[in-house]
């Protein structure tokens, strides 16, 4: 059993969900609670193949692979299935594992028109085997695949179960990111070339970068190519138009799959690949992205407090939050790079919620028109408390997960790595504090305008308007619950992630000196 | 007093105190509803063991600094410059534990660096050079030397507010082992979460409990019955663990923690009644005029932060800026920032403008947090971080700063305000806004001792103010309204009129009063009446001070004459209030009474013969652990000395102003014993004070500017141009762009292979119909279909890129 866990452990939590699609794929569409059955059975026969390997996982050496597997896949391009789990990866990993069964647990009575629970679900299980499979994949062509993976099964959640704008919003997210992908992979494979074609190992090539000695602009144009695909994955401004127009139009699961594990694939491949591999290169364009991420952070609050539908404003909002990650990032630091991993999980996390709420809140209302909405607390009081607490953590309450993405960032800002401009990135912390005053006004308008107040006259005796059902219960309050958990103990995810966080961070100390 | 192992116990277990009413709101949430009294007997318990232990912790701390007194033979005491005998680092008793030093005990939170073994050290003999002060010269000094005590650390354990343990406490004296507190847990850069014991922490513990219960037990007579009984002692206890919680802070990120939960607070109790929007508003107003304020916050202390070489230990950070291994210009910047937050929190202009409006909460609340408790964590703030403002605003031998500049404007700005309130809470709301600047202005002035014990008085009176007025409303069938509905009161409800006298006396400063005392050592540490000291001469805050001292008196008189004399003007017959009222109203007089008492000057005491050790109590008590290397070093602040003087001037000045408001009201009351003001007084009819008049009334515009230009302009113009900007321009190019690939697409089409374009083009996927397609394609089992479709046009576009590029 240990020997099973050590060297398949990964494989078959990434892939469990995958094997749930295909015997679904023999089930006629009929039998749809069977079909639930399955999609719930095989994302927590994941989860507790994760939680074993986390049980298993030796947290004193959480910055180096465990449970690592690597094996020959295409011989010809040398790429291997190569897969592992540390520090860096664990937490989203975790986050993954932990969302998508509530999302399935949310959608045993949410199956959004025009149904077909089991194609629904069956994506949703694609998708999760894509997004598991980006964290832990160790290659770069392993990674590609599976960043790509992730693609058409939302794609077609949002083209089929989407809203009324459905078509434009499924190209219009397909094309971009793949046009970002593109982009990415000439620079895999330039990267691969130029190192002497010997490995796609993420870590190798790390190495082989230094001995190399690849020059700083060539380093420069390698990260441009995957600043494109992750940068629009994440997305960040001015790439972000994707973003409002899917998240508006997806339906709630896929709105909660996107916001809380999709973005997070673009700012993993920052800090896994782009930024280790290619030290010098990061240093030359840690200004842009720093410049680009608080721009992101008042654009999008600017852009929240336009928007007069509540789901349209959650998706603006997530690119302002994105931006406290990505600056975090761009700062090169220790405090900066942790700040972004517990950012990632912690939007994750609230996000996720929020979509929840605005999904349930739309299949009440019928509407998400701000002004018609109001009194949430008077006729549906948990369910307005869940929004309070929600809207809490996102605007960064200390106390609450969002905080500790935030703050740090910030923090590091003041100081970012040796060899960053010290001025620009200390401007960069100034807007980016102002961006935490915008952001309350977004978040606190919205619940004083949803929550607060007293229901209008169209809604006040209308009987479908009902407080929290069992299923809404069940998935919302373990994801408030460990809002809660991280916000008192940012320790559980920052002593995870610190040790790996800090060997990259010590690269940028020693390059700077 | 106590055996040294019980106060040790306490001084190491007093995460209790916050602890207790954490877990209060905790079950008050679950169960409250469930419960007979609906909750608020779980919060009343909470908060009287919490306030029992903050009585212990108080007279174990008075005994500590009284036995290091009488041990002179032991403890080091240094000649003070106006001859007064000031203890210094104290001795350490057997149990390692220095008398009248702060008492550290903390668990680590988290950690984030690099691991220490692998950092090159500046010095390798550090953590043996705590007092050697040049050993911190450098600034880049990681300080990374190890503790010993933390082996088998785990802070899963936590409970409660999730610190403590007392398991793997690790404790540091600081004033021993100046060193030891950055950040030595184990091998690597940790973040502590603690508690921290010395005068100025336990007296706000004192006061913070305190309040909180006679609070607690007020309002379950005036929110009776009401909707949200239960939610309301919740966040009284939330905000009560908070406060104590950030009152507590070792490292400056524990008190950013605890700032905010108290805003949070704020924010669920001034809209208690969202159900109007007025409420709401007021409750959204505070918490974002706070986060503004906040914006210094996080910027000072992350500057401290680097600057103290990576800590967020507040001893550390003073320690190093009093002994100058931090530049003084980067105190200056990080002292200007923080002021930010104070100027918000502690409701200074021009940031005090949600402090009025967060009325709209129960009155209760507003005793508690918008008067006594939360609302001075700015002043506590400055007084926790002391040397680091006193140095950077360079307090010693100015006679102008920030900081003194500030407080004085706000307490001249807010008091003028309190004259043109017809509410009788917002007259104390603009007279606490008028009060925090009286605080303010002291610590501007390097009166560090005089702004405490200011805070501390304050505390008291005010609340009693607050409280009495709500019993006035009760009385009034909830209105606030002086004009329209009081006048008259003192008849018939006696408990409540001179519980309030006092508290008005008590702030006006008429001696032998609380505020008197606390208010003439302020205007002494000015500096500029002859003979007093001090640490510069304040000129201007000093005129500002005597202006407050006579506008308090004014204003109080006037609220005292509207709402208690003349003839009733509401209607149905007043009542005196209950006993749940009434009683924390007379505790709370009594207080203001007596707690001026406890610093008296050595003169007075002398004076009347009374033993002397009875002086300056409050001043030996609270000042020398929060700021005890600060007292005694060269850049240390020094005490003014009292002046009879100055004391018989302001107080003059004080009963002069205040009995022309009187003889005022006597003569209209005379005329018309309903009347509220003269109709054809000097205010309608001379142009200039008319104007001066709607100045104040409109609250100096500056609601205009924030709401109405800023946040309006934010709101309104900014947001619509940026998403202008995000649906045509930016969409507009990708959309363009989408429109151009068609179109080139289209002319390949015409021009080279029909077929294999065609594949592209469908591998796409332009349409649901041909997104339905695939799925039922997929359905009916044709998988490979799907999956040559997916990777093909994954790889065809790819590679179409590959090549151009």
């Amino acid at each position: 059993m240990q020997s099973f866990l050590e060297n398949w452990g990964i494989t078959a939590m990434v892939f469990a969900p995958l094997v749930g699609a295909l015997i679904m794929m023999l089930i006629p569409e009929r039998e749809e609670g069977t079909h639930k059955l399955i999609a719930l059975v095989s994302t927590v026969v994941a989860g507790g193949l994760g939680a074993l390997l986390m049980l298993d996982f030796d947290y004193a050496k959480a910055g180096e692979m465990q449970f690592g597997r690597d094996m020959r896949w295409i011989e010809i391009i040398n790429a291997r299935y190569a897969v592992g789990l540390d520090g860096m990866s664990l937490p989203l990993v975790a986050l993954t594992l932990f969302v998508v069964p509530l999302v399935i647990i949310y959608s045993w009575d949410h199956i959004p028109s025009p149904g077909n629970a089991k194609a629904f679900l069956m994506l949703i299980l694609v998708l999760h085997t894509g997004m598991i499979g980006t964290f832990v994949a160790r290659d770069l062509v392993l990674f590609f695949v599976f960043f790509e993976v992730v693609l058409l099964p939302m794609y077609f959640m949002i083209g089929v179960w989407g809203g009324e704008k459905r078509l434009y919003a499924s190209i219009k997210f397909f094309l971009f990111t793949l046009f970002g992908s593109a982009f990415m992979l000439v620079a895999f494979l330039a990267l691969y070339n130029l190192t002497g074609g010997e490995s796609f190992n993420i870590e190798r090539l790390a190495e082989l970068v230094q001995s190399e000695g690849l020059s700083t602009r060539t380093q420069v144009l390698l990260f441009g190519g995957m600043f494109l695909g992750f940068g629009i994955k994440v997305p960040m401004f001015p790439f972000h138009t994707w973003l409002p127009d899917a998240h508006t139009q997806a339906p709630t699961q896929g709105s909660v799959i996107l916001a809380a594990v999709l973005l997070k694939l673009g700012t993993y491949g920052f800090i896994r690949i782009a930024i280790p591999i290619l030290p010098e290169g990061a240093v030359e364009w840690a200004p842009w992205i720093g410049l680009l991420a608080v721009i992101g952070i008042i654009y999008g609050a600017l852009g929240c407090l336009a928007q007069t539908d509540m789901k349209r404003l959650i998706a603006f909002s997530s690119v302002a939050h994105m931006g406290y990650v990505m600056l975090g990032i761009a700062t090169l630091t220790d405090f900066g790079i942790n700040a972004a991993i517990f950012g990632m999980v912690a939007h994750g996390l609230i996000t996720g919620l929020l979509f929840f709420l605005a999904g349930s809140i739309k299949e009440r209302y019928h509407t998400l028109e701000i002004k018609r909405l109001g009194g949430l607390l008077v006729q549906a009081p948990k369910m307005g408390w869940v929004l309070g607490i929600t809207t809490m953590a996102s605007l960064g309450l200390p106390g609450l997960a969002g905080f500790w993405g935030e703050f740090p960032a910030i923090l590091a800002s003041y100081n970012p790595a040796p060899g960053l401009n010290q001025t620009v990135f200390r401007v960069y912390m100034v807007v980016a504090a102002i961006g935490t005053v915008l952001a309350a006004a977004y978040l606190l308008w919205l619940l004083q305008r949803t929550a607060f107040g007293t229901p209008s006259e169209e809604f006040i005796d209308d009987p479908e308007i009902t407080d929290m059902q069992w299923n809404e219960w069940v998935a919302w309050v373990p994801m408030l619950i460990m809002v809660i958990v991280l916000g008192f103990l940012p320790g559980l995810l920052f002593d995870i992630s610190n040790d790996k966080v800090s060997a990259l961070g010590e690269i940028f100390q020693a390059l700077g000196n | 007093m106590f055996a040294a192992e019980e106060v040790s116990w306490l001084f190491r277990n007093v995460w209790l105190i916050p602890a207790l009413p954490a877990l209060s709101f905790v079950l008050i949430l679950f169960f409250g509803k469930r419960l007979p009294f609906k909750g608020a007997e779980i919060g009343i318990a909470s908060v009287v063991v919490a306030f029992s232990l903050a009585v212990l912790t108080t007279f174990a701390w008075i005994g500590n600094i009284q036995s290091a007194e009488s041990h002179s033979e032991e403890a080091i005491f240094l000649e003070g410059p106006d001859g007064e005998q000031t203890p210094i680092v104290l001795t350490a008793e057997e149990a390692g534990e220095a008398r009248g030093a702060p008492i550290i005990t903390e668990v680590e939170w988290f950690s984030i660096g690099p691991d220490a073994n692998k950092v090159i050290l500046g010095t390798e003999g550090n953590s043996d050079a705590g007092h050697d002060e040049d050993g911190h010269s450098d600034d880049e000094d990681e300080d990374g030397h190890s503790d010993d005590e933390d082996a088998g650390h785990d802070d899963d354990e936590e409970e409660g507010a999730g610190f403590g343990g007392d398991d793997n406490v690790v404790d540091v004296a600081f004033a021993e082992d100046g060193g030891t507190v950055a950040e030595a847990h184990g091998d690597r850069f940790s973040i502590s979460i603690g508690t921290l014991v010395d005068g100025q922490s336990v007296m706000m513990l004192f006061v913070v409990t305190f309040i909180s219960l006679l609070v607690h037990v007020y309002s379950t007579d005036y929110v009776k019955g009401d909707r949200r009984f239960t939610h309301y002692f919740a966040f009284l206890s939330l905000f009560t663990s908070a406060m104590l919680f950030m009152v507590l802070s070792t490292s400056t990120m524990q008190l950013i923690v605890g700032w905010e939960l108290v805003g949070v607070c704020s924010f669920a109790l001034i809209g208690h009644w969202w159900e109007e929007k007025a409420n709401s508003d007021a409750a959204l107003k505070a918490f974002l005029t706070n986060r503004v304020g906040d914006i210094g916050l996080l910027i000072g202390m992350s500057i401290l932060y680097f600057a103290a070489g990576r800590t967020f230990s507040i001893p550390r950070i003073n320690e190093l800026a009093v002994n100058g291994t931090i530049p003084k210009g980067t105190l200056t910047i990080a002292a200007v920032c923080l002021m930010a937050a104070v100027m918000s929190k502690s409701g200074q202009f021009i940031l005090h403008t949600w402090l009025p409006d967060a009325m709209a909460g129960p009155t209760p609340v507003s005793a508690l947090i918008h008067a006594a408790t939360m609302v001075v964590a700015g002043v506590y703030m400055i007084g926790r971080l002391y040397p680091v403002f006193f140095i950077g605003f360079g307090i010693a031998g100015s006679s102008i700063n920030l900081m003194a500049f500030i407080g004085g404007l706000t307490t001249v700005g807010g008091g003028a305000l309190a004259f043109v309130q017809k509410d009788i809470k917002k007259v104390l709301a603009y007279s606490t806004v008028s009060q925090l600047g009286y605080m303010v202005l002291a610590l501007g002035m390097g009166a560090y001792t005089a702004g405490m014990f200011h805070l501390f008085t304050h505390a008291f009176f005010k609340a009693c103010l607050f409280l009495g007025a709500g019993s006035v409303s009760h009385a009034c069938h909830h209105s606030f309204d002086m004009k329209a509905d009081m006048g008259g009161l003192r008849k018939y409800m006696p408990k409540t009129f001179w519980t309030f006298m006092i508290g008005s006396g008590a702030l006006a400063g008429i001696p032998p009063l609380a505020g008197f005392w606390s208010k003439d050592e302020i205007l002494v540490g000015a500096g500029v009446w002859p003979n007093t000291g001090g640490n510069g001469t304040y000129y201007l805050p000093f005129v500002f001070g005597m202006i407050t001292a006579a506008m308090t008196a004014a204003y109080m008189a006037r609220t005292i004459w509207l709402t208690f004399f003349g003839e009733y003007r509401g209607h149905d017959e007043p009542h005196e209030s209950g006993a749940r009222i009434t009683t924390p109203l007379i505790i709370l007089a009594g207080m203001a009474v007596v707690v001026g008492f406890l610093n008296m000057p050595s003169g007075f005491v002398k004076f009347f013969g009374a033993p002397e050790g009875l002086a300056h109590r409050f001043e030996d008590w609270v000042e020398p652990a929060g700021v005890s290397t600060f007292v005694t070093s060269d850049n240390g602040f020094t005490h003014a000395k009292p002046s009879l003087s100055l004391a018989i001037v302001a107080t003059l000045l004080a009963l002069t102003a205040g009995g022309a408001v009187v003889a005022y009201y006597r003569a209209l009351y005379a005329k018309d014993s309903k009347a509220t003001e003269y109709t054809d007084g000097v205010m309608s009819r001379i142009p200039g004070l008319r104007a001066g008049h709607k100045f104040l009334e409109e609250k100096y515009y500056l609601d205009h500017l924030y709401t109405g230009a800023i946040a309006g302009g934010t709101k309104g113009p900014l947001a619509r141009a940026t998403d202008w900007f995000n649906q045509n321009v930016l969409d507009g190019i990708v959309n363009g762009v989408g429109k151009l690939s068609v179109g080139l697409g289209n002319f390949i089409y015409n021009i080279i292979d029909q077929k294999a374009i065609d594949g592209v083009v469908n591998g796409s996927g332009n349409s649901a119909s041909g997104a339905g397609q695939f799925l039922r394609g997929m359905q009916t089992g044709q998988v490979r279909q799907y999956a040559t479709l997916m990777f093909g046009a994954t790889a065809v576009v790819a590679a179409i890129f590959i090549f151009a590029v």
